[in-house]
């Protein structure tokens, strides 16, 4: 060896011509050594009471939860106890709440905005449009997701979620994708933005644009309410009180489930065309059950998850009560904005098995998903000309009795198969902007961001066609 | 008046206070960790002027980011399942009279560098050269966390060994002898229940105690039997110490060089490691600002 201080590459050369002194093997024997190490000091530190394996509760349970046989079974099982908790549970605080904000506070704004003298229209477009638009939000929003939320934090909380996955694995690996998109699809049900995030825990790009693309399958939590709420009024109708809650709840897993078959079926179409590729292998572990924290989980869940969501909510309802309140008290020629746009799409809609009003409320909804409902009751009520539910044109409800809002809903021309297409549309839709802006920060590409809109929505387009054709042909029969 | 100075006034008026409070309690209260947790503040994403940085390690689900939550009082989202740490989280807290910036890295099994989750730790580890790093560990698969605690000792012996999940071991009906265990590995190991903050105090303290060197670790070092493989390992060590004098890991890369490790090839032909044997501060910050980047 010289006295001089060894270059880099003197070093290098050194290891380049030791390592074929060390042999091949080197590296497994390193590994070894280091097992072997790690396991004699954990044995020396960790005393078992009894040696004899005990019965093991976790075990037992993912062993049943990961089953062949009972595996698919006990999720849909568990994701309709948490819908019908949710639709049970948010029935009364949500009557309570629209009581409160719009039988009993509205009037008494717009009183008070009148005895201060303020011009008929601005009253009208705080308070007939702003505030309604927000109070309803708030009113069918709220009870839902702070029932919702905990109890699937709860579960992931539990440990729940990573046995989905596990259960998802299989069939993702089979549609050529990566396993891990169960995770992100399992993030996209609380919100696509973030889902869209996740995806970030897939290495290969080609698959991660996969896990991106399909996130919008995963119904998120602005969508949740409109299912919810549909399901309550339509298909809940259908049978006896005593069953209605469950069919709703059951009719929205239906949907749920729908949307993670389209997402094995678009995944399954990009890995055979554009994106083909080799599935890349992953292990998944699935970490032990530990009793969740309840309340810490029921306060980070309502501070975290409802309050921001609701949040949003909010400040999208605001500017769009505006819009809507506006769009329906410009007239020209004795005809408003609103009701040109609604007639010139009603045919399509017709077409579609949905009708005008719910195109409209779907591009005014872009920013947020979860101002659909009220914008379709409110042009509804505009179009229908049922002047008694409202103080004007452009006023959302003011009553929240179920019987009212379907009586509505009936004048608007609104069957089963309205409601089933607007559920299907609703799954099978353009995502929010925030979304759609989250995916253009993840793919840093304009036609992937593309992509990722428009899919649905021609989708969208092409199943509610075909429901409503057959559904026609069908009712054309009997 | 701006948000930093009231920011300001308000540390110093509870530094004031502070100073209050030890002067009428005796000495030994100032070195019980109670006392000292008691202090400790939590700066959220307030990370100016840090002392110290403390990196924080571990196998994916062992609780790292709830430990870092408790840390700092931020809210990163804690989720039951492996690898929900996508990016990396940074934080800050102030303990005693120093500020710590702590980095939630990746969780990973190995830091082989095989995938780039544990590239982005080990790089954290062996470059941004962290005054501590804590390696989460889950008390009731000790086993298999190891592993980890080994390969990460190989690289610096400031370690911190966090226990973590002692409630579940208790339910388990185990015991975990945390003191042979630090005996064994060489460095403080803290038996904690981050989920119930339990343990904080005393994982507070051995943080403070080795970022300002009053605990000296001795990590246990793997040792390989095969006689060629020593004689390789020996005769690189005098080379890169001849070439690094201050390299505390010189052992480590060797066994990187003798694995075919291009990485650190890399980082020796571009003088990185060069970078980190006489590293001063003003360097490291940069390289932490890099590998920030990345």
């Amino acid at each position: 060896m010289n006295t001089q201080t060894p270059s880099p590459e003197d070093i290098l050369n050194t290891a380049q011509s030791l390592r074929w002194e060390v042999g091949s093997d080197f590296h497994e024997h390193l590994m070894e050594s280091m097992y072997t190490d790690a396991a004699r000091i954990a044995d020396r530190a960790v005393t078992r009471p009894d040696e004899k394996p005990r019965f093991d509760l976790d075990r037992t349970i993912d062993r049943l939860v990961t089953s062949r046989a009972f595996g698919f079974p006990l999720m849909l099982a568990l994701l309709t106890l948490v819908f019908w908790l949710t639709i049970a549970g948010a029935n009364v605080p949500s009557r309570w709440l629209s009581w409160l904000l719009l039988d009993t506070l509205q009037p008494i704004l717009k009183g008070f905005g009148a005895t201060i003298g303020l011009p008929w229209w601005i009253n009208g477009l705080l308070f007939d449009g702003m505030y309604l638009a927000t109070a309803w939000v708030i009113s069918v929003m709220l009870p839902p997701m702070a029932i919702f939320f905990p109890l699937f934090t709860l579960l992931e909380d539990y440990g729940y979620l990573p046995r989905v996955a596990f259960n998802l694995d299989n069939m993702f690996r089979k549609v050529g994708a990566h396993g891990k998109q169960a995770l992100s699809m399992t993030m996209g049900f609380g919100c696509n933005a973030a889902g869209v995030v996740a995806t970030r825990v897939i290495d290969s790009p080609r698959e991660r644009l996969i896990a991106i693309i399909t996130n919008n399958f995963a119904l998120c939590n602005g969508r949740w309410p409109t299912q919810i709420l549909i399901a309550t009024l339509f298909i809940g109708g259908l049978v006896p009180a005593q069953l209605a809650g469950l069919l709703s709840a059951m009719s929205v897993v239906v949907i749920a489930v729908l949307g993670v078959l389209f997402s094995f079926l678009v995944s399954w179409s990009l890995s055979r065309t554009v994106l083909r590729g080799e599935v890349s292998t992953f292990s998944l572990e699935l970490p032990p059950y530990r009793p969740p924290r309840i309340w810490q989980t029921i306060y980070t869940s309502v501070i975290d998850r409802t309050l921001i969501v609701l949040w949003r909510a909010v400040t999208f309802a605001l500017p769009a009560g505006a819009i809507i309140w506006l769009s329906a008290n410009i007239t020209f020629g004795g005809v408003s904005i609103a009701e040109y746009l609604i007639n010139f799409l009603n045919p399509a809609g017709l077409l579609l098995g949905l009708n005008g009003v719910i195109l409209v409320a779907y591009i005014v909804a872009i920013p947020a998903n979860e101002i659909v409902i009220p914008t379709v009751l409110m042009l509804t009520v505009l179009v229908t000309g049922t002047s008694s539910m409202g103080a004007g044109a452009g006023v959302m409800f003011e009553t929240q009795s179920k019987v009212e809002m379907i009586t509505l809903l009936h004048a608007g021309g609104w069957t089963l198969l309205t409601a089933i297409n607007l559920m299907l549309f609703s799954l099978l839709h353009n995502p929010c902007s925030t979304t759609i802006y989250t995916i253009y920060k993840e793919t840093r590409s304009l036609k992937w961001t593309l992509i990722s809109t428009l899919l649905p929505v021609v989708m969208g387009f092409v199943v509610t066609f075909f429901v409503a054709q057959v559904w026609r042909l069908v009712a054309g029969i009997l | 008046m701006n948000l930093k100075n009231w920011r300001q006034t308000f540390l110093l008026e509870t530094n004031m206070t502070e100073k209050i409070q030890t002067q009428s309690t005796s000495a030994p209260c100032e070195t019980c960790p109670v006392h000292n947790a008691a202090n400790l503040l939590k700066l959220g994403v307030d990370m100016e002027n840090w002392d110290f940085v403390v990196a924080l390690a571990g196998n994916p689900n062992t609780g790292k980011s709830t430990v870092f939550n408790a840390l700092t009082g931020l809210r990163q989202h804690t989720g039951n399942w492996p690898g929900k740490t996508v990016t990396r989280a940074e934080g800050g807290f102030e303990y005693g009279s120093n500020r710590y910036k702590i980095v939630d890295l990746p969780g990973t099994y190995s830091l082989l560098a095989t995938s780039l989750d544990e590239e982005i730790a080990r790089d954290f580890i062996l470059f941004g050269q962290p005054d501590v790093s804590i390696v989460v560990v889950d008390a009731t698969r000790l086993e298999r966390n190891l592993n980890l605690v080994l390969q990460v000792m190989e690289i610096t012996n400031r370690v911190v060994v966090c226990l973590n999940l002692m409630d579940e071991v208790r339910r388990h009906k185990l015991t975990v002898d945390d003191r042979r265990l630090a005996r064994d590995l060489g460095v403080p190991v803290v038996p904690t229940s981050a989920r119930f903050g339990q343990g904080m105090d005393l994982l507070l303290r051995a943080i403070h105690e080795v970022s300002i060197g009053e605990t000296i670790g001795k990590p246990y070092r793997v040792r390989y039997e095969s006689p060629a493989l020593k004689h390789a390992v020996e005769q690189l060590v005098l080379q890169i110490e001849a070439a690094y004098p201050d390299l505390p890991n010189a052992r480590w890369v060797a066994l990187r060089l003798l694995d075919g490790d291009e990485k650190i090839a890399e980082a020796m032909q571009k003088g990185e490691l060069g970078d980190l044997s006489h590293g001063n501060l003003a360097q490291r910050a940069t390289q932490l600002q890099v590998i920030g980047n990345q």
